[in-house]
């Protein structure tokens, strides 16, 4: 429990980044170690290329703009605090917190986890999922068996179906819609260990 | 009306019955020493019972004349009398499911065993002996393997798999605490004096404890399949009452042997080597269902030639499966379950849509059938006097036990596999699950299969275990729904499959994986992203056709079946007006807006469709609605499309397309074998298709980006007289002025044909989406047709021959020709519109 405690104690305000994100101390010291061994140069933030350097994130299709995510438009580093919050949006929901009526919504709703997949889409920052932008995800993700006339006319279709206004464009209230029968709390949700 | 059809159905089945009792009777006259034998087995199914019969059936008599005709019962008595049975037996489900104010209180499996009694009852009468039985071998050659073959191939296989963890625990934890504990308690109790003098020693009491516990999978299927609990509860009451089938009987011969050996013998060593012996006959059983599994992929990679027999290699592999691993002494449960599990996947890629239909509905005919049987000889088999030995103590102890410790093993089992659930399993849950622990069948072949020299009590358990299949299948049947709907539990949601919901589950997979990654730990779903990498890689090269490889990929594969669904629906509504109007008309990018229409703006379609009846526009006043509701036209000459009616959507949608859409071309080759779509021997007709309904389905986008708003308008407007009800504007006919600037998207031909006014107000009624009309392809496609329409009789066949002309021809007067002859002579003749021209 002291090793527990000055390790904590190392982190700054982490009684308010434990309020925010609902991580318990083990949580936050296991992520804040794995922060250190991303960090390998010791600056105390990530940049891109650590993340880069994860092996397996390099495998993914969508890898880049997952670490993407990380990053606020035109920073090039990322702190433990925003670090822990990013990671928070996919902490499972728990039933037994209480919830108070006029409490922030917490990290991990189901809107911010869907916000954080939208943005993942959406890459110029305008609200809105263009068919080209749906484009670029789909082509990264399907592969190599499918032609890229099939790719197009995919993403056209998938862009009718959740398109209520008929602007050819996927707005976050249409991405929330189309997906209103997932269950979201499942699906975006992983199992951090303590 | 009804009551004289249950009655009439009644009298049948009696009847039917009393055939068969009646040669049952007459056999017992002619056949006095095979007659326990032969009658019990043609109670169920063919056995080797032909020596017999040959022996009798053939007796030479010396014949003075020729007859013309002779009485030769026992030349088909075995196979005769099974058919009787197996008749009677769906008779009497069909008896069961007369009445659905009746099942939908009472579980069928139940009403069906209480069926079972009387039947026993008469037979009783008759015999004064209970001449059918439900015999083990019978039980478990014959009936189990086709349900456990369809319940693991129509297993929801990603599921299966994610809970694949907790389904084992239960399985194998589960029934070893099962099974010991009821033995042990109830051996506990009997020590005790609970069951005043019995000849049961400590084994046996295991023994019966390792039989008792196994959960049946036909029970639990024939009760869950009523009350559509959430899938993760499903899975796991059902992918565990697969398993610990499998499980049970491998501690059942565990404890047999034990129980042979004799107390003394069994020393640590013998101890161990049943433990082993139980993991290798249960793993063992399941790599042997893995390796038919590879086999059979493997084997309809090369099966095209042969489709019309492609599903029955399925079948006839599945059950070899199962004989083999009970050839190895392994668990043939197992064996078959996961042949069919693992190999679903590959099998539907590799075979022919019309196979993978074919093989779904026999193995789901032959599965609801033995099914049947075995509720139906349950029942018959208790009306035996000479297995009825009572024992207050053991039988009350025995049902208390079995449901207390499943309830203690459940809750237990959870709380330790919640402890690292992402998403726990709840209290509700866990409460159906333990009380969804139905022993059925199984249960009572392990029984009957009991060797009466070894335990001298085997009447006294097989009455019991009687006992409680009927205890667990009807009164916790009965009470399951009440039970569901009392404590809330979820029940199974039904979503519609959209590219949206596949894209976005591929994204979040991989959004899960990075975080995974970023957090440096294996999850799970390191793992699953492992083997998919193995899967694409290594499996799917050996498992898959090369152009099956093609299509698997899900997002792909959801987008194709869409396509097809509406390219079907687009077909089915043409055909239903008789003509090929729809096609200008309904335009085919009308189909999925229609779907959201159907769904959201629901209350406002009749009014649309109602006040244009009024307009009376000629053909379209076929009201949108219907057309949805029943994609397949009323009146109709194919009877293949009638029996089609009641299968799924997606199912339909492949097979009308591939009656209808490209028939026509199929027919002219020599061959009959390939379905259109997926084949690389004709990749332009899937062009075809693809290029089609996606160059219709795109234009209004287009368009609409083009700029010219209206078409976008349209839509949105029904939402919102969604709100304050129709004001008259969807519904009056010349709602579309407002919108007349939709003609600039036409062009020339297709607005030639939108001066005639009855076309114009139905397109932008029925299909508000889609007003604007595609310029490119479909119109033109229509005008050959229609024309031809009037000289030919109107055949899928016709199709094929737009499809030359489609391109090319643009012949914009005939198309207005045929559209207002069609508009005068249509009205009249609407309802017979298919019959006269078929």
């Amino acid at each position: 429990m002291g090793s527990t405690n000055s390790t904590l104690l190392k982190i700054p305000n982490v009684e308010v980044l434990m309020q925010e994100t609902g991580f318990s101390p083990a949580h936050i010291i296991r992520l804040h170690d794995r922060f250190k061994a991303l960090d390998k140069e010791g600056r105390g933030h990530l940049c891109p290329q650590d993340f880069g350097a994860i092996k397996e994130l390099a495998m993914n299709p969508i890898g880049d703009r997952i670490i993407g995510a990380f990053f606020s438009p035109g920073k090039e580093m990322v702190d433990f605090h925003t670090f822990v919050k990013i990671l928070a949006h996919f902490r499972p929901v728990d039933k037994d917190r209480p919830k108070e009526p006029n409490s922030p919504e917490l990290i991990n709703s189901r809107s911010n986890k869907l916000k954080f997949a939208f943005q993942l889409y959406d890459q110029d920052k305008d609200g809105k999922i263009s068919r080209d932008e749906l484009l670029k995800v789909l082509r990264a993700m399907l592969g190599m068996q499918v032609t890229e006339e099939q790719l197009e006319s995919i993403a056209d279709r998938t862009i009718q179906e959740a398109d209520l206004d008929r602007d050819d464009a996927i707005s976050f209230e249409e991405f929330r819609k189309s997906l209103e029968k997932v269950n979201i709390d499942h699906k975006m949700s992983i199992r951090f260990l303590r | 009306m009804a009551f004289l059809q249950q009655f009439a159905l009644l009298l049948a089945l009696l009847i039917v019955f009393s055939t068969s009792c009646k040669a049952a009777t007459l056999e017992v006259d002619s056949v006095e020493v095979g007659h326990n034998y032969s009658s019990k087995s043609s109670a169920t199914e063919k056995t080797s019972t032909s020596t017999n019969d040959s022996t009798d059936g053939h007796a030479p008599s010396v014949i003075s004349t020729l007859p013309i005709v002779t009485w030769k019962w026992h030349h088909v008595e075995t196979p005769y009398l099974v058919a009787l049975w197996i008749l009677t037996c769906w008779l009497c489900k069909l008896v069961c499911e007369l009445n659905h104010s009746v099942t939908s209180v009472f579980p069928e499996s139940g009403l069906l065993i209480m069926l079972g009694f009387i039947l026993g009852g008469i037979v009783w009468g008759a015999d004064k002996a209970q001449t059918f039985k439900l015999i083990p071998t019978n039980f478990f050659y014959y009936l189990l393997p086709q349900i456990i073959l369809d319940a693991s191939y129509c297993m929801p296989n990603k599921l299966f798999f994610s809970n694949l963890g907790a389904i084992l625990i239960h399985a194998i934890i589960g029934t070893c605490w099962n099974a010991g504990t009821v033995g042990i308690a109830l051996w506990a109790c009997y020590e005790g004096g609970a069951m005043g003098n019995l000849n049961i020693g400590p084994l046996q009491f295991l023994l019966f404890g390792a039989l008792i516990s196994a959960v049946d999978p036909v029970a639990v299927i024939a009760v869950f399949e009523e009350v559509h609990v959430n899938e993760v509860l499903y899975i796991l009451v059902f992918g565990e009452s697969l398993l610990n089938d499998g499980v049970t009987v491998v501690l059942y011969n565990v404890f047999d042997a034990f129980v042979s050996l004799g107390g003394p013998k069994i020393n640590a060593a013998e101890i161990i080597k049943g433990i082993v012996s139980f993991f290798v006959v249960a793993f063992g059983g399941s790599f042997l269902g893995v390796v038919f599994a590879i086999l059979i992929s493997m084997l309809t990679r090369i099966t095209k030639n042969v489709q019309v027999i492609e599903a029955g290699f399925i079948i006839v592999l599945g059950y070899l499966s199962y004989l083999t691993a009970e050839m190895l002494s392994l668990s043939a449960i197992l064996s078959i379950t996961f042949c069919g599990v693992c190999c679903q996947k590959y099998i539907n890629a590799n075979m022919d849509e019309k196979s993978v239909t074919t093989l779904r509905y026999t193995l789901k005919v032959m599965a609801n059938g033995s099914e049947t049987m075995i509720f139906v000889f349950l029942g018959v088999s208790a009306i035996d006097k000479n297995i009825w030995v009572w024992n207050t103590g053991f039988i009350l102890l025995t049902i208390f036990f079995v449901v207390i410790f499943r309830f203690i093993g459940v809750f237990f089992l959870n709380w330790i596999l919640n402890q690292s659930r992402l998403i726990p399993i709840d209290i509700t849950d866990q409460f159906v699950m333990a009380y969804g622990g139905l022993r059925g069948a199984v249960a009572y072949g392990l029984a009957a299969i009991l060797d009466e020299k070894k335990i001298p009590e085997k009447n006294l358990m097989l009455g019991t275990t009687l006992i409680v299949v009927y205890f667990t299948v009807i009164l916790q049947g009965i009470t399951m729904k009440p039970l569901v709907q009392w404590l809330k539990v979820k029940k199974a949601t039904h979503s519609d499959l959209t590219l949206n919901g596949k894209m976005n589950n591929r994204a979040f997979e991989h959004i899960l994986t990075a975080m995974e990654d970023i957090c440096g730990r294996m999850g799970d779903n390191w793992w699953t992203r492992h083997w998919n990498y193995f899967e694409d890689k290594y499996v799917c090269w050996l498992l898959l056709k090369s152009d099956a490889r093609k299509h698997k990929d899900p997002i792909f594969g959801a987008f194709h079946k869409l396509n097809l669904e509406d390219a079907t629906k687009y077909v089915t509504e043409g055909e239903r007006k008789g003509s090929l109007d729809f096609i200008r008309n309904y335009d085919s990018a009308s189909v999925d807006f229609k779907k959201k229409l159907a769904l959201e703006y629901g209350d406002i379609t009749p009014y649309i469709t109602a006040d244009m009846s009024e307009y009376d526009f000629g053909i379209d006043n076929v009201p949108v609605t219907s057309v949805m509701k029943n994609p397949i036209p009323s009146v109709s000459l194919d009877i293949h499309e009638q029996d089609r009616k009641s299968m799924p959507d997606d199912l339909s949608a492949h097979h009308l397309l591939a009656q209808h859409l490209y028939k026509s071309r199929r027919d002219n080759r020599p061959t009959y074998s390939r379905s259109h779509y997926n084949t690389s021997e004709n990749p332009d007709e899937m062009q075809e298709i693809f290029q089609r309904t996606m160059r219709s389905r795109l234009e209004p986008f287009k368009s609409a980006k083009m700029g010219v708003n209206p078409a976008k308008k349209l839509s949105k407007h029904p939402k919102k007289d969604s709100t304050h009800k129709p004001n008259g504007k969807p519904a009056d006919p010349h709602r579309t002025h407002p919108y007349g600037d939709e003609d600039f998207e036409f062009s020339a031909d297709s607005a030639s044909s939108s001066e005639i006014a009855g076309n114009f107000h139905r397109r932008s009624t029925n299909t508000p989406g889609a007003g604007v009309d595609n310029p490119t392809g479909n119109n033109t496609a229509v005008a050959p047709s229609q024309r031809a329409q009037g000289r030919l009789p109107w055949t899928p066949t016709n199709l094929r021959h737009l499809a030359p002309l489609r391109m090319s021809t643009r012949s914009t007067d005939s198309f207005v020709m045929a559209d207002a002859s069609l508009d005068e002579e249509a009205p009249e003749e609407k309802p017979g519109t298919h019959h006269t021209r078929l």
